[in-house]
């Protein structure tokens, strides 16, 4: 072994993927120190400080053995389901909606942590389905209502992006597992057909508001569709250089709104340009690629899709949200992984990379000893 | 056949295959996408966006520019700016309105009526349009409310520059008033000045009429300000460049105290050079204050001024039209001379004449005895004036009358001047398809029927027969004047007008109290009394306020080269008693302000204070009874439809008159009664007059 001279436990981490991860954290605290006007308080030294921690959890949560994921997939989904009505109670007590329960130390918004474990119940789930009932309604229904009961609750805070998320965790991971394709023409169709009538009588006012200003920013300059426009101004201001280091007026003077957590990636562009813009794309694509190759090399199918899950969770994150500060979506809270700066979204997305991790290391011939 | 195939982990684990490549393909056309997307933002529409994120970063405030001054002949200014710290908020950027003005009451010390006026306007602004909070504050009230900024978004307080008229009501009609532009102003002239807090705009008389010259060049303020308007730095200063003034043929001087000797009446005074036709006041009494107009109007003095009904928005001298009365009489005694009659033709006055089987009376009904020219001008004989009318003709007297300035417009800077009447057989034919009957040219020659003139033609009218000169009224203050063409008179024929004028006041005529104070000065006049109602509602002289007659008198002086012309109205006066005092006095002026100040004040204790003091404590009371509870002020629009709708002139009858009017009584020279004290009961019958007022009627014909 070329390494041999490198511990084992530190040389057989995924290397490869956890250094860009780490470029783009610490790049993220460097727009973050930018954002809070030359300072690290508040945002970025507790930024690149969470990462390192949730970097630690993940390499702990990559050396559980699969049993324990297996064991704790339905039991965590129980307690991340009272957790949701136990927030939803506390709103309702405090007046208003809360989507966190204060831990002390951070605040922990369960809606979060669903979105991986979402991923792990199914996978278990299809993991202990016979082969033979994958047509059957034994593999819609039961997903169908482990993935309704928390998407509803989240939807009652109401927090759409999270909900959204959530789904769409469920739904790949359903797809992957290998459903027949007709449910989802179906439930493509059913949902086109729905949509509308979700639009008219699901959302709140100020949700219809978002998506009808995404369709026309310009039309609401000062309202909904500021957010959208200060956005593309700030990017699209940047240019292919960016105006540099601590030189983004758009976020300086409060033109950019949540500039530091859902639209981070405006605050990036306008300072480091296109260039900033494509090395965060090209971390994401490193990332990305690695987990689904992870996926593919997996052993089993219990870790096949739950690597494949978590991959389609952090890209929910990235899609989403890039295409919201970029003008291609509406706006829904949903923060960029790694960037933006926030506790549970840090940790979400740690978790998800831990659990690759994991897969990964399901996957290698099994050695001796605990290391 | 397929559907039989058993399924199997090795089916599944490669369909998990294919689809995560779909996945796989998707996520990287997705990211594809992305990459695009912000190539074109980035890159393709860089300079769209460099732009707006410029205008963002880089706020242009703008200063409003000093207006350009209002100055009168003397160069003294009638319109000006000073200095002041003034508090505005901006709609759109309130976050909580109804805090920040109760901080903003509590720092300022805004009565309720105030905080009523704000809010009203906060209802009805665009969010963009700056409303006044307050102007003219002492730097104490400023400085609180600069410190407490960071808690006050949206508020703007700001030292600039305010209109100030030094003589307050005085100039209200003649200059007009300035006031923050309208949403239809910023609709029809795209200019972002006119949404600039503190900017205002002329919104009436001069100071709408030259807002181009007035207005002037905004200084700019390059700042960088964060969204909420908080300014990082300064970035550069251009200064303002004021407006260019204009002067005025006005005598500051006289226009303040002509219109404070009109007192309590409602009334009218010109004042006109018989050399050059420069305006020397212009006076309708009584007025707003152009100050406190400027500032926004507010409920308690719009309640005040509509409740009045002396009309003070309506300028009269330019819009209020009446019959002239026997001010006609020397004009029409002119064209008979110009028609060749003899001025010693006399005729004989038993008190009416008898034409067909009708009886016109003379206003004096025991009759004048042998009147010849002189006589019916001075005695103000009506019986001379029916008899020489029906030999010389209308056509004639109305030539005259035209000729004099009577139904005329003046190119004067003022919109919508009300020009009157004069009634000639052809327009009677014209207007009513009725032929002209004698009751008419009988009504005409003593300024009755269908007569109506505003009181700059009165004005026009005593200075062309005074100078023989083609006189046009001037406002704007010319150092080299053209010189006025002759009329085209015999000057033997003026002589003998001027003299009989002179006659008037200085003689055995009907204004002998009128004679001037000053050693070797002689104003020549003539009274006129115009009945308003007909003698079955009332005398004239008194009861309701609104039932009494109109009091005219036109005057020069002196009269033998004259110098001044001088035209003066009082509105319900109760006769020509209540209008030449006043023309004495204002002539007074002219020659001795001592003197005229002197009679000014004793008036003036009568009257309880001057202008201002007397407007302070109407609006006193007004607040104390009414308080924030007098309903919401007009905005703009509303405001000028109300003051058109006061200025609107009288309509011409719609019905033709079908006889004579009864000439109102003439004061005679003994049994004239003291003005003051008619003046003070006239103004204790308009306070407690409710209803609103409206146009001077017309006399009626029966």
């Amino acid at each position: 072994m070329p390494r041999a001279y490198v511990p084992q436990a530190l040389a057989r981490q995924p290397w490869q993927v956890i250094l860009p991860l780490t470029a783009l954290v610490v790049f993220g605290g460097a727009v973050l120190y930018s954002a809070a006007g030359g300072h690290f308080q508040p945002w970025a030294g507790m930024h690149v400080a969470r990462y390192f921690v949730f970097l630690v959890m993940a390499m702990l949560v990559a050396r559980v053995p699969q049993d324990w994921f297996k064991a704790i997939a339905l039991p965590g989904y129980v307690v991340l389901c009272v957790l949701l009505v136990l927030v939803e109670l506390i709103g309702r007590i405090g007046g208003g909606s809360q989507r966190w329960l204060n831990l002390g130390f951070m605040a922990l918004q369960p809606s979060e942590l669903m979105k991986p474990g979402i991923v792990l119940v199914l996978a278990w789930f299809y993991n202990t389905l016979p082969v033979g009932e994958i047509k059957g309604w034994r593999a819609i229904v039961p997903p169908a209502v482990l993935l309704g009961i928390p998407a509803a609750l989240v939807m009652l805070q109401p927090d759409l992006g999270t909900a959204l998320a959530i789904s769409f965790g469920a739904l790949v991971t359903m797809f992957l597992a290998g459903l027949p394709l007709r449910w989802f023409i179906g439930g493509g169709l059913a949902g086109s057909i729905a949509a509308p009538i979700a639009f008219f009588f699901a959302l709140h006012d100020y949700q219809r508001k978002r998506v009808l200003v995404f369709m026309d920013p310009e039309s609401d300059p000062l309202g909904s569709g500021y957010h959208i426009t200060q956005s593309k101004i700030a990017i699209g201001s940047g240019g292919f250089l960016g105006k540099g280091f601590g030189n983004g007026s758009q976020s300086h003077l409060d033109y950019l709104p949540e500039a530091h957590t859902d639209f981070v990636f405006a605050t990036m562009a306008e300072e480091w340009g296109m260039i900033g813009g494509l090395f965060v794309l090209a971390v994401f694509f490193i990332v990305l690629r690695w987990g689904l190759n992870v996926a593919l090399r997996a052993p089993d199918r219990f870790s096949r899709l739950l690597a494949a899950g978590m991959v389609t969770t952090i890209f929910f994150y990235v899609c989403i949200n890039m295409m919201m500060v970029m003008g291609l979506a509406p706006v829904v809270g949903i923060p960029l992984p790694f960037l933006s700066h926030g506790g549970s979204s840090m940790m979400t997305n740690m978790l998800c990379i831990g659990t690759i991790m994991a897969v990964d290391r399901w996957s290698r011939p099994a050695r001796s000893g605990l290391l | 056949m397929k559907q039989k195939l058993p399924m199997t982990s090795a089916i599944l684990t490669n369909r998990f295959e294919r689809r995560a490549f779909v996945l796989g393909m998707g996520q990287a056309g997705v990211g594809l996408l992305l990459a695009t997307r912000l190539g074109y933002l980035a890159v393709a529409e860089n300079a769209k966006y460099k732009a707006a994120s410029e205008s963002n970063r880089v706020n242009l405030s703008l200063i409003p520019p000093r207006r350009g001054w209002v100055l009168d002949r003397m160069g003294a200014p009638l319109a000006s700016n000073r200095a002041d710290f003034r508090v505005d908020v901006i709609p759109d950027r309130l976050v909580d309105p109804d805090a920040t003005l109760a901080t903003l009451t509590k720092l300022l010390g805004l009565t309720a009526d105030k905080v009523g006026d704000i809010k009203d306007k906060l209802d009805k602004a665009r969010g963009f349009q700056p409303i006044e909070v307050a102007s003219n504050l002492d730097w104490d009230k400023f400085a609180a409310v600069s410190v407490r900024l960071p808690e006050l978004p949206g508020v703007i307080p700001q030292r600039g520059y305010s209109r100030y008229y030094p003589t307050g009501a005085a100039v209200g009609h003649l200059v007009g008033y300035v006031g923050p532009a309208s949403a239809e102003d910023y609709e029809q002239e795209h200019n972002p000045l006119l949404i600039t807090p503190g900017f205002k705009i002329g919104k009436d008389g001069l100071e709408k009429h030259f807002e181009v010259r007035l207005r002037g060049v905004p200084g700019a303020r390059r700042v960088e300000a964060t969204a909420s308007g908080r300014v990082v730095r300064d970035l550069g200063t251009r200064e303002d460049v004021p407006g260019k003034p204009i002067q005025l043929t006005i005598h500051g001087g006289l226009q303040d105290y002509a219109s404070r000797r009109l007192g309590l009446e409602s009334g009218s005074v010109v004042v006109m050079d018989c050399q050059t036709g420069d305006v020397l006041a212009m006076v309708s009494m009584p007025s707003y204050d152009p100050n406190s107009f400027s500032d926004g109007i507010g409920r308690i003095e719009w309640k005040m001024l509509a409740e009045d009904d002396h009309v003070p928005l309506r300028n009269k001298v330019l819009r209020g039209l009446y019959p002239p009365g026997s001010t006609v009489k020397p004009m029409v005694a002119l064209s008979f001379l110009e028609a060749g009659l003899s001025p010693d033709a006399s005729t004989s006055c038993a008190g009416g004449l008898r034409v067909g089987n009708r009886v016109f009376h003379c206003w004096n009904h025991h009759g004048h005895g042998t009147v010849n020219m002189a006589k019916g001008i001075y005695q103000s004989c009506d019986v001379y004036f029916y008899h020489f009318a029906q030999q010389i003709g209308m056509d004639t007297i109305a030539a005259m009358m035209r000729r004099l300035g009577l139904g005329q417009e003046f190119p004067m800077p003022y919109p919508g001047q009300s020009y009157g009447t004069v009634p000639d057989p052809a327009w009677k034919l014209r207007k009513y398809k009725k032929e002209w009957a004698i009751y008419d040219t009988v009504n005409a020659t003593i300024g009755q029927g269908y007569m109506l003139v505003n009181p700059l033609q009165q004005a026009v009218m005593a200075s062309r027969m005074a100078s023989g000169m083609k006189l046009m009224p001037r406002l704007l203050l010319d150092p080299h004047p053209p010189r006025p063409e002759s009329m085209g008179f015999r000057q033997e024929h003026l002589d003998y007008i001027h003299a009989a004028m002179n006659e008037v006041v200085n003689g055995r005529g009907t204004a002998g109290k009128a004679r001037l104070p000053i050693d070797g000065v002689q104003m020549a006049g003539k009274t006129g009394t115009a009945q308003v109602v007909g003698l079955n509602i009332g005398n004239g002289k008194g009861g309701q306020w609104k039932h009494r007659d109109h009091g005219h008198f036109i005057c020069f002086a002196p009269f033998d080269k004259p110098r001044y012309a001088c035209a003066v109205v009082i509105e319900h006066g109760g006769g020509s008693g209540a209008a030449y005092p006043v023309a004495r006095d204002v002539m007074t002026y002219l020659f001795d302000q001592g003197k005229a100040l002197a009679v000014l004040e004793e008036f003036e204790k009568q009257w309880g204070g001057n202008v201002q003091q007397r407007m302070a404590a109407k609006y006193a009371t007004y607040a104390a009874q009414f308080g924030e509870r007098a309903p919401a002020a007009p905005d703009d629009e509303q405001a000028s439809e109300v003051v058109a709708q006061d200025n609107q002139p009288v309509p011409e009858p719609s019905t033709p008159q079908t006889d004579a009017a009864s000439p109102a009584p003439e004061p005679e020279p003994d049994s004239v009664a003291a003005p003051a004290p008619a003046a003070a009961a006239n103004g204790s019958a308009a306070a407690s007059s409710p209803t609103a007022a409206s146009a001077p009627a017309p006399a009626p014909g029966h």
